[in-house]
């Protein structure tokens, strides 16, 4: 029984201590003195790895998942003849929800596990300690720019993981299923608002950015230096980044149908 | 050189893509369109009732998209709904008389705005306009209580 409490205990104080950490780590890495004509030739190779590789993944879910709802929302709503609202329905089911989530789950599992094994490795291998040896901060060197390219690169993917399950969910829809064009595209015109529904999730997107990359670049700088260590770290990368997308998701939701 | 070159290459069509699909997804999925709010001119018309009236719920005549509703408001004095009409194209002129009514797209669509012109072809409806000849969007509820309510007078009607 006692053993239980102390392990809560302990499990309590690790946690806050991690936290703790990770909060750290973001502040000394993000709070510098600018130093743009340096930093970012460094930014926009991030920029490459963590969003432009990122890209076919991307519109490759985007296609099917686009497509899949366009084809379940077709048989849903043809049983009550609305097969006209088909355009709502894959709009504000991608804008809303899947685009900026399925993005972040995706991101996660190819640019946040690559973050955590490419850091945790450079710490494994000593790099990060040479560096510092070498009087270059690794905190601006590494971390910074990555963190920087991740949060950027993450609203990106979702804008264009939403405009291409569109273009999915009109392939099925119009071309294949014979859903009326104009009526496809007028009434997700009519039920869409810029604010509420499009900017809501750009706003949703760009959190998740922030969240995952902070995790991933925390769980590789924050690595026990061995083999299993980097796997563990790159395992914890995609189970908290997952596990917190999906948690805020629940949250901002509300907090945003209750402001809207 | 020729490395980095491409690097940037890469990350620059990434970030063109991505403006694309910003301006797809506001343009064309949002449809906020570009001149709205500069063109054209807007008037009020006043309800008794909007109904399921919202906001950027068409306005037609004819059938034809003229424009969009802007604003839905109570008048606190007369406690009539005040709704803000924005008609798009400055040719519109509308005449003076004109009528509006609050219809529904088929049987379980939203509702729209439809304006009949008037005959006055002296006056026309400007900027700030009032139409108050108007006509009240049709409750269901409604309809279906003063149909209970007329089929129970007349079986009384009958019975006494």
């Amino acid at each position: 029984m006692l053993k239980l409490v102390n392990d809560i205990g302990e499990f309590g104080v690790e946690f806050l201590r991690g936290l703790g950490r990770a909060g750290l780590l973001l502040f000394h890495a993000l709070v510098r003195k600018p130093n743009v004509r340096k930093s970012f030739p460094l930014l926009i190779e991030q920029l490459y790895a963590v969003g432009f590789l990122s890209l076919l993944i991307i519109i490759a879910s985007a296609l099917f998942i686009g497509m899949v709802v366009g084809l379940q929302g077709f048989n849903t709503l043809n049983k009550f003849g609305a097969t006209a609202q088909l355009g709502q329905l894959v709009a504000l089911s991608v804008v809303r929800e899947l685009g900026p989530v399925v993005t972040a789950l995706l991101f996660a599992g190819r640019a946040g596990s690559a973050l955590t094994a490419e850091i945790g490795l450079m710490k494994t291998t000593e790099q990060l300690v040479s560096m510092e040896m070498m009087g270059v901060d690794p905190l601006w060197r590494v971390i910074a720019p990555r963190f920087w390219a991740g949060f950027i690169a993450m609203p990106l993917l979702a804008m264009i993981f939403s405009v291409i399950a569109i273009f999915g969910g009109y392939l099925v829809g119009v071309v294949w299923l014979g859903v009326d064009a104009g009526a496809f595209w007028n009434n997700m015109q009519v039920a869409i608002d810029f604010r509420t529904d499009i900017l809501n999730g750009i706003i949703k997107s760009i959190i998740f950015g922030f969240v995952i990359t902070w995790i991933a670049v925390f769980q590789g700088y924050d690595t026990v230096p061995t083999a299993p260590g980097i796997s563990q770290a790159t395992t914890r990368t995609v189970v908290y980044a997952s596990l917190a997308v999906l948690g805020l998701d629940f949250v901002l939701t509300a907090l945003m149908l209750v402001l809207a | 050189m020729l490395q980095t070159k491409r690097l940037e290459t890469a990350v620059g069509f990434f970030l063109l893509f991505s403006i694309g699909a910003l301006i797809i997804l506001a343009l064309k999925v949002g449809g906020l369109s570009v001149y709205s709010g500069t063109k054209g001119y807007w008037i009020t018309a006043v309800f008794n009732n909007v109904g399921d009236l919202k906001v950027r719920a068409p306005v037609t005549i004819a059938g034809v998209r003229v424009g969009e509703v802007s604003g839905v408001h109570m008048d606190p004095k007369t406690f009539k709904a005040i709704v803000a009409l924005h008609i798009e194209k400055a040719q519109t002129q509308l005449p003076a008389d004109s009528s509006a009514h609050i219809y529904t797209q088929g049987l379980l669509g939203s509702n729209y705005i439809s304006l009949t012109p008037g005959f006055d072809d002296q006056h026309f409806l400007q900027n700030g306009s009032r139409i108050t000849n108007t006509h009240s969007a049709l409750i269901l509820e409604d309809l279906i209580g003063q149909l209970l309510f007329s089929l129970k007078s007349s079986d009384k009607n009958k019975s006494g």
